[in-house]
């Protein structure tokens, strides 16, 4: 697993990551009722807007981790966006991306760079 | 820059767990740990308890103290009995609201809340404009207790509260010291708020969260009930631009204020709101249910169709109804799409989503009448 300042979560899968927000984010974005995913085959570029998440209280964005292709979305979202919540690490995952190029990952935090910024 | 105020409750809250935000001059708790949506939720189910010590407190004493007020607020007051209290509001000369409050008639005097962010201004307003006595009260806390159990917890302190109905106000004593008691709140819930002395404000919170039917709620949750219950807040959903019609708080206005009534007019902005009274005002404050899932927040545009290119209105509050389950916001729209039903379009991130035009309250209110 591979964390970046903004707080997402990548998982290596074959030659594509998947991409969500930490349990830390999670507790500080409160309840999620709404998600906005992009849409597939998009072509993103690092720090692009891509997801908006709202909570009760207010609207995050979500910045695509590198640059790369969205291959998948987490449909699942629209009907439970408590997922983000209840399982972020797992079912509250947000989108599947091809990386440009997969040497970026070796740039984000590994688990304990992350643990110490948020600790 | 003054410095940050603490109510009585302060070390309550961070002993809670609270999550602190300056609101008002105030630090205030946004929420408990337990989160916004279970706050709600709980309100909504069992008891909720609130910190409200920010708002204002003012006695005012005089032989007229009704007449005078209604030279100020466009309510009936002469013929507001002793041991009840009404909703009103402070107009300026423009027909605008300065501030909206809870004004009891005690009997010896009448207490008002008024909110906190206004309250200096209120106080000079009040003071500039009066014969009676303004008296700030500084050294009493506010505690609101709402939802379905509020009466079978708050009974066990004072059993009294059982006898009040909807917008009741009494003085009760009570092992914590005399409770001014209104039957009322902010949330569309049945429930009361507690004017409590400083010293007993801790004392009296924790043996009302001593009950496992209540549980301390924040400021977040605090407003997504007061939006759901059509509730407005000021400086969002009514200020000094906006008018009482405007706002659709004409119920607000008695008759004996109203043209043909006996006491006419005789508050600041009267010619405008008499006006609107009689022929209608060119906007109004309403409902809006999203279609989607996704909230229209405050300083949304709304527009009559996908494609139109002037707004016919804008949200002024909008969240996720937790109760409801859906997005809910209030708008001010035209008075041609104000009608419960029509179809709006709000601009969310740039993209037009569908909407409804909705009846207030959003949750029906549970008020003990």
């Amino acid at each position: 697993m591979k964390y970046t300042e903004e707080h997402e979560w990548l998982k290596v899968e074959g030659d594509a990551v998947i991409v969500g927000v930490t349990t830390y984010a999670a507790e500080q974005l409160g309840d999620v009722v709404y998600v906005e995913l992009p849409e597939v085959d998009t072509e993103v570029s690092k720090d692009d807007e891509i997801v908006v998440i709202e909570s009760v209280k207010v609207a995050s964005d979500i910045k695509a981790p590198l640059d790369g292709t969205i291959l998948e979305v987490n449909s699942e979202l629209g009907e439970t966006p408590g997922l983000v919540n209840d399982d972020p690490l797992g079912g509250g995952w947000f989108f599947k991306m091809k990386l440009k190029d997969m040497s970026d990952l070796d740039g984000l935090m590994d688990e304990t760079a992350y643990n110490a910024l948020i600790s | 820059m003054t410095e940050i105020k603490h109510t009585p409750l302060h070390e309550l809250h961070l002993s809670l767990g609270a999550k602190m935000v300056p609101f008002a001059g105030y630090s205030m708790p946004i929420q408990y740990q337990a989160g916004l949506m279970h706050e709600h939720n709980h309100t909504r189910a069992k008891a909720g308890l609130f910190d409200v010590s920010h708002m204002g407190q003012v006695i005012l004493r005089s032989d007229t103290v009704a007449s005078d007020l209604e030279k100020l607020i466009p309510v009936d007051l002469l013929n507001l009995p002793k041991g009840r209290q009404r909703y009103g509001f402070f107009t300026n000369e423009n027909g605008g609201i300065l501030d909206d409050l809870m004004i009891a008639n005690r009997g010896d005097d009448f207490f008002i809340v008024v909110n906190a962010a206004c309250k200096e201004a209120d106080l000079a307003h009040m003071r500039a404009s009066l014969s009676a006595d303004v008296e700030q009260i500084e050294t009493r806390g506010l505690l609101a207790l709402q939802g379905p159990a509020s009466e079978s917890v708050l009974r066990n302190i004072v059993p009294e509260v059982a006898t009040m109905r909807f917008m009741d106000v009494r003085i009760l004593s009570s092992s914590f010291g005399d409770l001014w008691i209104s039957r009322s709140g902010y949330t569309g819930e049945d429930g009361f708020e507690i004017s409590v002395d400083n010293a007993h404000s801790t004392d009296l919170a924790l043996a009302l969260l001593a009950n496992d039917d209540v549980e301390a709620i924040g400021l977040g949750a605090r407003d997504s009930l007061r939006l759901e219950g059509g509730l407005c807040l000021y400086g969002n959903d009514i200020d000094r631009t906006t008018t009482p019609v405007e706002a659709a708080l004409s119920w607000a206005i008695q008759k004996t204020r109203r043209t043909g009534g006996e006491r006419v007019g005789g508050f600041p902005g009267a010619d405008t709101i008499l006006d609107q009274l009689d022929n209608g005002a060119s906007r109004l404050r309403v409902g809006i249910l999203p279609e989607g899932r996704a909230p229209m927040r405050s300083g949304t545009p709304l527009y009559a169709t996908e494609t139109s290119s002037d707004p016919v209105g804008h949200v002024t509050s909008g969240t996720f109804g937790p109760t409801v389950n859906s997005p809910i916001s209030m708008a001010y729209v035209s008075i041609d799409k104000s009608s419960s039903g029509t179809s709006l379009f709000g601009e969310v991130r740039g993209k037009r989503l569908p909407a409804k035009v909705g009846s207030f309250p959003f949750t029906p209110a549970k008020f003990k009448r």
